[in-house]
């Protein structure tokens, strides 16, 4: 990355929307407890390679990082998530609803 | 956020005059799902706890420019403080009642022949703890892959002109160690109060892409 071809800098700033603050929150808290650090997020940001860079936004790709590192700790298992997330999906189609 | 009684339009600007992200009102997305998600397995299997998540975000919330204004400000009033964070800004800034965590934080000192910028060619790390989190341009691919090659160029889209025979210092943060500009002091506020001073302290003068400003 550093020293890669780059074009110009946006200067364009955004307010952190609700779910990017909590993502930002369970890293931190994930941390505190033990099970993960901030090598193992960014472990897990590079082994998602330059296509998720481009596709996904910053705490899109923080996310994934750390469900991957909360499987990874025994946390929880994946087939929890699916089923998990599949519940979320049933509850609405906004944020606003299934949060 | 305060809750406004109004209802906002999508192409307002935010009293901070950034515009909106679209939250939770559009079309919930996968990764969104995957936050609560995560969040709620955390908080039923007893890791963490939803009152933590909300106090998290409060703390973020509350950090902010000004807290790392306060201590550029101390130091240049306070000589004895300057040397002080200059050995080990960590200590001195936990002296002064900041959290900053287990990480160090090193303070970079501009002078008449040194300018210093802080870069995180990795990712995005950034001393958050005194200037709460960091702005998207920080996080962006062209800030962070320019600044190391050619940082008297980015410096000056920033509007800051580096004279040909001051010296540039690029820091790239890591995880473990931070960096946090501290600017040289105007002439023209020479003998003002350390609470005076803090006003002028920018933001970006601290990742030193900015200069101190007169306040407004």
């Amino acid at each position: 990355m550093g020293g890669d071809p780059a074009g110009n800098i946006n200067h364009d700033q955004h307010d952190f929307a609700l779910w990017e603050k909590r993502v930002d929150a369970l890293m931190v808290l994930a941390s505190s407890a033990g099970l993960m650090n901030t090598d193992s997020l960014r472990r897990v940001l590079e082994d998602m390679g330059e296509e998720a860079y481009e596709t996904m936004s910053y705490y899109e790709r923080w996310i994934a990082s750390v469900s991957q590192n909360m499987v990874e700790a025994g946390a929880f298992s994946t087939a929890e998530l699916a089923d998990k997330m599949a519940q979320v999906k049933a509850r609405g189609t906004t944020y606003g609803d299934a949060t | 956020m305060p809750h406004d009684h109004h209802d906002h339009d999508h192409g307002a600007l935010s009293p901070s005059g950034h515009p909106y992200r679209k939250d939770d009102d559009i079309v919930l997305s996968y990764w969104q799902m995957m936050e609560i998600s995560v969040r709620e397995l955390l908080i039923e299997k007893g890791h963490i706890t939803a009152a933590q998540v909300h106090n998290q975000i409060n703390t973020m919330d509350a950090r902010s420019p000004a807290n790392g204004a306060k201590v550029v400000a101390r130091a240049w009033s306070d000589p004895e403080f300057k040397s002080a964070l200059l050995t080990d800004a960590g200590q001195a800034s936990r002296d002064m009642g900041f959290d900053i965590g287990p990480m160090h934080l090193i303070a970079v000192e501009n002078t008449i022949l040194v300018h210093n910028v802080v870069v995180c060619t990795l990712c995005s790390c950034y001393p958050r703890n005194l200037l709460g989190l960091p702005p998207d341009w920080y996080k962006s691919r062209a800030y962070r892959s320019r600044t190391v090659i050619e940082p008297r160029k980015v410096l000056s889209e920033f509007g800051v002109e580096i004279a040909q025979d001051v010296q540039v210092r690029v820091h790239d943060s890591t995880a473990d160690m931070r960096y946090i500009v501290l600017p040289a002091q105007p002439k023209e506020t020479m003998g003002l109060s350390a609470d005076e001073l803090a006003y002028w302290v920018t933001r970006d003068s601290m990742i030193g892409v900015g200069l101190p400003q007169a306040p407004k």
